[in-house]
């Protein structure tokens, strides 16, 4: 393999910027079935989990139950427009559209195409999540001014989401072959973090496995910004979040070089 | 990384003792290629004959297992994105951004390409010109024909002005119609002064087109000139074609083998080469003057489309 175009050193801004520009021009033609698709779902899962549990349990952890749903959706709504995004535009783009070839032939390297594509949907994902919220203070959830910190929250996690989604994109040549993904990996995710039930109660070795869970950090980070920021913690979380965005992205340059570059 | 290094006065693109495999599979067995600036060069072989691997390796999609290749006097793999910068690639399949509006695919790729910001509308609007696609600049590209959608790519190819531009096959599955439009655009390309490089099977293709061709079989180059120098030296002034039966043309092609006689197959008939050198000799038949398609034929031992 070649260093020059799978190492993640040397991106250029011009080349990142490009990137950036054409995933706004494509999405300037998709924003409203991509915005419906990313804000829809979970609102209807919060409203669903919010009414049909909240009728069986009033409160968790001193929160009504629909508020702590509310908060918790922000990482679901992430979830589906970071992660399923980055990993079916990829596999399109790559496999079928043959996209990334064209633009690997202009002075644009894989790192810088990982890159751009990974910030651009990550921030999307930090819009899009302050969805959920918006829907919960109509249930009475308190605005507070640390919420103003949840999009950049999103957009945080997003980026390593986003990553995550483009290094399993590289794994299957068809859209099938990533449904062992959203099964076997993305459903996990999503029910191991804390969003419908508070993980605190489940046995010590589960709490472990979220805590390599990013939605885990997310969602916490999320509640926090609503009901109370604890600094130290909410560092440890910040933390875990870089660190697993770092690790991602990584692996995804590397990856998609290989499936990219002969 | 600056772009503004000087080009070299060197070869547009150097290849030295090139080797590319795939697995157990070798599609560049040795390459040595020189391309001298400002003409249009065609790489003709028959499919599989290495082109479009050769094509990758000089945008940098493909590394080679070893050998030397440079493109404007860039070295690759190292210096692969400042030759990029300076080159533009029509590839076989289309890859277009088929979703987005033909002005938005070159504005696209406008940024790609670092166009600056105050002359990249200037340069979209060149190469719509170019495209001929003034009037559908606003259409999906996915609604152009087959031929639009290659003049789009080969407008996208040049959108910053390259120096050199590789085509690869830019006219396979075309209507002749759409081919010679797009030879017209090739010939302009070349009177600008910009180096094409155009890898194809189509022999006419590289015949009227290429002021050099190197022909390529088994992943190497077996020949490299002028279509003119080529023709003389592999088949000749004239030729002559046998027709005859199956059983007639294996009974000839072995007479001929043992007489020092040159022929290469041609479907139901048996060409004899270089025959004004062999009167008496060759069999009577139809007389013509000999084609680079002789020569293609003769030395990759295929036939052609």
């Amino acid at each position: 393999m070649n260093p020059d175009r799978s190492t993640a050193g040397g991106i250029e801004l011009p080349a990142l910027s490009a990137v950036w520009v054409r995933e706004w021009i494509v999405f300037r033609y998709f924003w409203q079935t991509r915005t419906f698709a990313a804000i829809v779902e979970p609102v209807i899962m919060l409203l669903a989990f919010g009414f049909g549990f909240g009728k069986l349990v009033s409160h968790v952890e001193g929160i009504p139950y629909i508020q702590f749903v509310g908060t918790g959706v922000v990482a679901t709504t992430v979830l589906f427009s970071a992660t399923f995004a980055a990993m079916f535009d990829s596999l399109y783009k790559r496999r079928y559209q043959r996209v990334y070839d064209a633009m690997l032939a202009a002075p644009v390297d894989v790192s810088e195409i990982v890159t751009g594509e990974s910030l651009f949907l990550g921030v999307r994902a930090g819009v899009y999540g302050t969805a959920p919220l918006v829907v919960a203070f109509f249930f009475g959830l308190p605005p507070e001014p640390a919420m103003l910190l949840v999009p950049f929250v999103g957009a945080l996690t997003g980026v390593g989401m986003a990553a995550l989604g483009m290094l399993f994109g590289t794994l299957s040549e068809t859209f099938d072959g990533l449904s062992y993904v959203v099964s076997g990996v993305l459903t996990p995710l999503f029910l191991l973090a804390g969003t419908f039930f508070p993980l605190n109660r489940m046995p010590h070795w589960l709490r472990v496995v979220a805590w390599f869970n990013p939605l885990y950090h997310c969602v916490e980070l999320v509640r926090n910004c609503a009901f109370g920021l604890h600094p130290l913690a909410d560092l440890v979380h910040v933390g875990a979040l870089v660190v697993f965005a770092l690790v991602v992205w990584r692996l995804a340059v590397w990856r998609t070089a290989a499936r990219l570059i002969d | 990384m600056s772009f503004s290094r000087s080009p070299t006065d060197s070869a547009a693109v150097s290849i030295r003792g090139l080797v590319k495999r795939f697995g157990d599979v070798v599609a560049v067995n040795g390459l040595e290629l020189e391309v001298p600036g400002r003409v249009c060069y065609g790489l003709l072989g028959p499919n599989g004959a290495g082109k479009s691997t050769t094509m990758r390796i000089l945008t940098g999609q493909a590394i080679a297992d070893s050998g030397d290749a440079s493109v404007l006097g860039f070295r690759l793999p190292a210096e692969s994105k400042l030759a990029r910068a300076r080159m533009g690639i029509c590839p076989q399949e289309s890859n277009l951004d088929v979703d987005l509006c033909v002005r938005d695919v070159l504005e696209v790729f406008a940024r790609l390409y670092r166009v600056p910001a105050g002359e990249r509308s200037a340069a979209v609007d060149r190469a719509l010109a170019l495209a001929g696609l003034q009037s559908r600049a606003r259409d999906k590209a996915v609604k152009l024909s087959g031929g639009m959608q290659r003049r789009l790519l080969i407008a996208r190819a040049l959108i910053h002005q390259p120096e050199l531009v590789l085509l690869d096959e830019p006219t396979v599955g075309l209507d002749p119609q759409v081919r010679q439009e797009l030879w017209s655009l090739i010939v302009a390309l070349r009177e600008s002064g910009t180096t094409v490089l155009m890898s194809t099977h189509y022999i006419e293709e590289a015949e009227r087109l290429a002021d050099r061709v190197a022909i390529m079989s088994g992943g190497r180059v077996v020949a490299e000139g002028t279509p003119v120098e080529l023709i003389r030296r592999f088949a000749g002034r004239e030729v002559v074609d046998v027709h005859a039966s199956m059983a007639q043309i294996r009974d000839l092609r072995a007479r001929a083998s043992a007489d020092g006689l040159v022929t290469r197959p041609s479907g139901p008939a048996l060409t004899f080469l270089h025959a004004e050198d062999a009167d008496g000799r060759v069999p009577s038949g139809a007389r013509r003057a000999a084609t680079l398609e002789d020569v293609f034929v003769r030395l990759t031992g295929d036939y052609v489309e």
